[in-house]
């Protein structure tokens, strides 16, 4: 344990089970990002993944938004100390569009309109962990949220889920994104407390 | 964006108040002594953490005022802090905290959000409220190192007693070459808001390819940013902080 503030502690938030270490809850929805907010029209709008290989397959908006989504509620966590819990959204899963791309790639760079990227393990990708999401509390998602689209992966710190999000690359070996580079950590699990490199 | 190094492990350090300033009636410059404080550039940040006697402990994130110099004689680093009321940290830290008591900070954080003195463009400094804070640390890092680039400040207040570092900008003004400073009063009549008209006539254009740093609540980083963008400002150039609030 740490120093100890006399007389602090009084005006503590509401203690809530399901927060992670040095969290605490909010009912707003803070913003987080480097830059102005990007208004990104739809008929620019595109998604593409490109493979280790180079190979590559885009999704316009129309393409995108037939595909299979899913309706998820999570809680999320962001580097800045805030966590919202019970967070609804529509997406696509990552597993609905790596389905048919062929890949042996263990990591991934996610690219943003702007040109931010994160870099998250393939793994932490599948099996129903992470979506492209384009609706937020049944609405179409704000740009300031990160709208048309995002990545939401709700089990990482949130900045992971990169807003704006516009593609993936597949790697064979890990690479620090533009907020990692910037000090943030590789992985950024919000249960070990992984906000910086190094923790 | 080009890669860069990964910066090492940031540990808690027992920070010690060894002085304390107001800057206005709500906002507190704490000046803390960090032994073994690595330095930091302007417009990084701190994570501070309370615990209290029975183990609760909450985190927050504070801009350094400061600027560092490896070579100085005095290495405290300062922090100001602006009291929200009904907050759960900001009043300990501007109302309980006492000189010789300690808390626990670790940083610097934020390789993104920072001016380094060999950056020759023109800057432009636009702060809501308490987002003055790292913006000031970039002047003042400016002004140690008799930096020539041209330098702007759009500071955008409630009212004029709400202003901090005002006597130290005024002086900087005159004495720091280079160095412009416009206010912008929000509940002053007549009250004025940052707007197009304001930061085309105290910005820099955007054929100087200025380098942009906005700080501030969240809703003023978006209208403020939002304009620089309306105003050609390549948005690769605008750095943007946002400290949360909605005020
Ligand atoms: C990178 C970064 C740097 C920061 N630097 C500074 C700094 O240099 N000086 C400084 O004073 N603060 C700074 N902040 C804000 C600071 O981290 C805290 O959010 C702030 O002190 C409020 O904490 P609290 O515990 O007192 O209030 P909380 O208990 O967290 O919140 C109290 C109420 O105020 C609202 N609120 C929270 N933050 C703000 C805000 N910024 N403005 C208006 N309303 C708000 C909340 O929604 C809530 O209703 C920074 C934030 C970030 C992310």
């Amino acid at each position: 344990m740490g120093i100890i503030s006399r007389g602090f502690g009084g005006r503590r938030r509401e203690s809530v089970p399901g927060l992670p270490p040095g969290q605490y809850l909010t009912h707003d929805f803070p913003v987080l990002s480097a830059g102005p907010t990007p208004r990104i029209p739809l008929d620019r709008w595109s998604f593409t993944i490109a493979t280790e290989t180079g190979e590559k397959k885009s999704w316009n908006w129309a393409e995108f938004t037939a595909l299979e989504s899913a309706d998820v509620t999570v809680d999320i966590h962001c580097v800045t100390k805030w966590s919202k819990l019970g967070t609804t959204w529509r997406g696509v899963s990552l597993d609905t569009l790596l389905a048919d791309v062929e890949t042996a790639a263990d990591y991934t760079m996610v690219h943003s309109f702007g040109g931010y990227t994160t870099n998250v393990p393939m793994e932490d990708l599948l099996d129903g962990k992470a979506w492209i999401a384009y609706k937020f509390d049944g609405e179409d998602l704000e740009p300031e949220h990160g709208g048309p689209a995002r990545m939401l992966i709700p089990h990482l710190y949130f900045w992971k889920s990169a807003k704006w999000v516009n593609g993936l690359s597949l790697m064979n070996d890990d690479e620090p994104g533009f907020w990692e580079a910037a000090g943030y950590h590789m992985y950024g699990d919000p249960w070990l407390e992984q906000r910086y490199q190094g923790d | 964006m080009a890669r860069a190094a990964l910066p090492g492990r940031l540990t808690w350090r027992a920070a010690t108040l060894v002085g304390e300033r107001w800057e206005t009636p709500s906002a507190r410059t704490l000046v803390l002594d960090v032994p073994d404080w690595p330095g930091h550039l302007p417009g990084q940040h701190v994570d501070v953490r309370l615990t209290a006697p029975d183990g609760y402990s909450a985190q927050r994130s504070y801009s350094i005022a400061s600027a560092w110099a490896d070579n100085a004689t005095d290495k405290t680093v300062e922090l100001t802090v602006q009291r929200l009321d009904d907050g759960e940290v900001s009043p300990y830290l501007t109302d309980t905290l006492e000189i010789g008591d300690q808390i626990e900070l670790r940083g610097p954080v934020g390789g993104w959000f920072v001016w380094r003195p060999a950056q020759e463009k023109p800057v432009l400094l636009l702060a809501g409220g308490s987002g003055v804070v790292p913006l000031m640390a970039m002047i003042r890092a400016r002004g140690a190192a008799k930096g020539k680039q041209p330098f702007r400040l759009i500071y955008s207040v409630r009212t004029p007693e709400d202003a901090c570092y005002a006597q130290e900008l005024s002086r900087r003004v005159r004495d720091d070459p280079g160095l412009d400073v416009h206010f912008v009063h929000t509940r002053v009549t007549p009250r004025k808001r940052i707007d197009v008209a304001t930061i085309n006539s105290y910005g820099w254009p955007a054929d100087f390819t200025p380098d942009c740093y906005v700080c501030g609540p969240t809703t003023f980083v978006e209208a403020a940013a939002d304009i620089l963008v309306a105003l050609g400002h390549d948005p690769k150039r605008i750095r943007t902080e946002r400290f949360g609030g909605t005020s």
